[in-house]
């Protein structure tokens, strides 16, 4: 790539400082404070607070209930991230084959990425609640006992699947460029090659939008971590009995629910760690897989 | 090996738009058959027929004695080579070659044997391990020639194959198929705008125009004896110099006496620019037409040279090749005369040599 050459020496910093300024504000300054906090210990007023090293942090990894919340955010952001994706790269692969109202049809696909996380969650809530929802209702007609209030698994299923509704249109939109900007040439010198639709999906497709499905997987993968608290929120509220309690709904919960500002906030400081070696590990291990065009 | 056979197909699009209006084609087993003609002339939707991938709205398509309307592309057994090679960039030459073979389930000493044959022959045996990102044009080309070759087809598809590489190469890989084909005798129909490339390949020319044949034949016939206005026009270099007379004939030509009264109006005779001489270099010969002609310009290609002059009141621009450098000022006057021997004729109307 050439060099840029700028007239003065310090436009290139103020070009920069605006974009630096915001990463100091919003995550270099919070995540700082979040460091600091997390080697103290408050009293229960809140007026002092004292050193205490690394002691929140053998709390928090000593606690049983921290340790199932990392086992449910696991779960919770694996199903979120495969669903939302295979559900997405199926409905692009068969928007491709849609002859009339494509445009439509993309569109309307693309909705639900405009409702806040909240609101999607309330969505979800309004369907399946087990006191007013319609489709608990017609859950239990059909004679499936659907009680997301008392069955921590149910609950689950509904985050997941509210969580991934909300992600579906944004990797949707994503898998469409891809898939469009594999010539169509390619395609048919698989058809004549002997490839069947599927195979030809698998051994031609698949590997050419690799890229765009790496950076999707990472992507999803902190939407599920952080963005989902609106979600769990409003569906679960983190329960029935911790199930759909994941880490950094707990940590807000621990925060400012119980006021246990240090634990709380040793706890962002490990989710942080997890997040930094989760993207870490996926463009080490996974990207060496992608094929770059 | 195979014979292609087309049976008044068509194709029209939604939109009631007939991309090919019923052609019937029959090309022998081993012929080297190329579809020319100018863009939207439906050359590539034809072919694209023959290969599977674009539907047949009525008419056959025989590909050896079997109809294959209804047929897969794969089912067809024929191979294809795409304008933009379509090589599969996520896998290496070897694996490019590999993959219609292993789709078919072919036993891997036989695939290892056809790749290598092939790679031999085409020279690409040292780019095997190679992606096709890391090829230039012409060995891409190869590539893409090499996978329909592993292939051993009934018939070669060549979609314009040389219209993304430059001049000399576009000469050398243009050789290099007609010499393939030649060694293979595998059936080979092959699409192109160029009429070069059409002239140089073929052993059978397909003129193509709004859909429709509008001469097949060898080149040379084609060349020789165009069979429309616009086959003689499409064909050659520069191109066939058009003369419509009217009433009177045509301002500036001089017809001699014979041929005078055989050519009338409603007619436009040709004459190709080689058949053109200037009178400085002879003297009119009684079977000669002459023209009174004021250059407009000059064009030495080296060998030659092609000097432009428009007929008088403003009549149609005509070319005359003469041999060397030439280098008469834009302006001058020129007599210069043709063989009516060489003279081709078409009715004005119906554009059809009479």
């Amino acid at each position: 790539m050439p060099k840029a050459v700028f007239p003065n020496r310090f436009l290139p910093y103020l070009l920069l400082a605006p974009q630096v300024a915001i990463t100091l504000v919003f995550f270099y300054w919070p995540a700082s404070q979040a460091l600091y906090q997390s080697t103290l210990k408050e009293d229960p007023f809140g007026l002092k607070s004292k050193f205490v090293g690394l002691a929140n942090f053998a709390a928090v990894l000593g606690d049983p209930d921290y340790l199932h919340s990392v086992r449910v955010t696991v779960v919770f952001s694996v199903s979120t991230a495969v669903l939302a994706l295979a559900l997405a790269l199926f409905l692009a692969t068969a928007a491709e084959k849609v002859v009339r109202g494509k445009a439509f049809y993309r569109t309307l696909l693309i909705w639900p990425y405009a409702v806040a996380p909240a609101v999607a969650g309330l969505l979800w809530l309004f369907m399946f609640n087990p006191a007013m929802g319609t489709f608990a209702y017609l859950l239990r007609d059909a004679g499936y006992r659907w009680n997301p209030l008392l069955d921590g698994d149910q609950a689950m299923v509904l985050v997941v699947v509210a969580a991934a509704w909300k992600q579906i249109s944004y990797n949707f939109l994503f898998f469409v460029a891809a898939l469009q900007s594999i010539p169509r040439s390619l395609i048919e010198a698989a058809a004549i090659d002997g490839a069947s639709s599927t195979k030809r999906f698998w051994t031609i497709v698949f590997p050419l939008i690799a890229p765009t499905t790496f950076f999707l997987l990472v992507v999803n993968t902190v939407y599920a971590f952080f963005d989902t608290f609106g979600i769990i929120d409003a569906v679960t509220g983190g329960g029935p009995a911790q199930a759909t309690q994941t880490l950094v709904y707990k940590v807000y919960n621990d925060g400012f629910v119980n006021l246990d500002l240090g634990g709380s906030a040793a706890q962002s400081v490990i989710l942080m760690a997890i997040v930094i070696a989760l993207t870490a590990v996926q463009f080490r291990y996974v990207e060496r897989r992608v094929h770059y065009g | 090996m195979a014979k292609i056979e087309l049976n008044e197909v068509r194709k029209v699009y939604p939109g009631n738009v007939e991309a090919v209006k019923g052609v019937s084609l029959s090309i022998e087993d081993g012929a080297f058959v190329v579809l020319v003609g100018p863009s939207g002339c439906g050359k590539s939707t034809l072919l694209r027929m023959v290969a599977g991938l674009e539907s047949i709205t009525s008419g056959t398509v025989a590909i050896g004695e079997r109809v294959v309307n209804a047929l897969e592309p794969a089912e067809r057994d024929i191979a294809m080579v795409f304008q933009n090679y379509a090589l599969y960039p996520h896998m290496s030459v070897r694996r490019n070659l590999e993959y219609g073979l292993r789709n078919r389930k072919m036993a891997a000493d036989e695939i290892a044997r056809r790749v290598d044959e092939a790679a031999k022959m085409l020279e690409i045996a040292a780019l095997l391990d190679r992606r096709p990102g890391q090829l230039s044009g012409g060995q891409r080309q190869r590539v893409a020639m090499g996978r329909a070759l592993v292939r051993e087809p009934a018939a070669f598809l060549f979609d314009e194959p040389l219209s993304n590489l430059d001049a000399k190469l576009r000469v050398q890989m243009r050789a290099e198929i007609r010499r393939l084909q030649r060694r293979l005798k595998t059936t080979s129909l092959y699409v192109t705008h160029d009429q070069l490339e059409a002239m140089t390949l073929a052993d059978k020319l397909v003129v193509l125009n709004g859909g429709r044949i509008e001469q097949a034949g060898s080149p040379m016939e084609v060349y020789e004896r165009p069979a429309s206005l616009f086959v003689a026009t499409f064909i050659g270099s520069p191109a066939m110099n058009l003369l419509p007379l009217g009433a009177g004939g045509l301002a500036g030509l001089t017809l001699p006496a014979g041929a005078a009264s055989a050519a009338g109006a409603g007619e436009t005779l040709g004459i190709r620019p080689e058949h053109m001489r200037l009178v400085e270099d002879g003297a009119p010969q009684p079977q000669d037409m002459v023209f009174d002609l004021t250059v407009s310009g000059v064009e030495v290609v080296g060998a030659e040279s092609f000097i432009y002059g428009t007929l008088p009141e403003g009549g149609p621009e005509v070319a005359v090749r003469v041999p060397g450098y030439s280098h008469v000022e834009p302006g001058t006057r020129l007599v210069a005369a043709a063989d009516t021997a060489n003279l081709h004729r078409f009715d004005q109307k119906t554009g059809h040599r009479l």
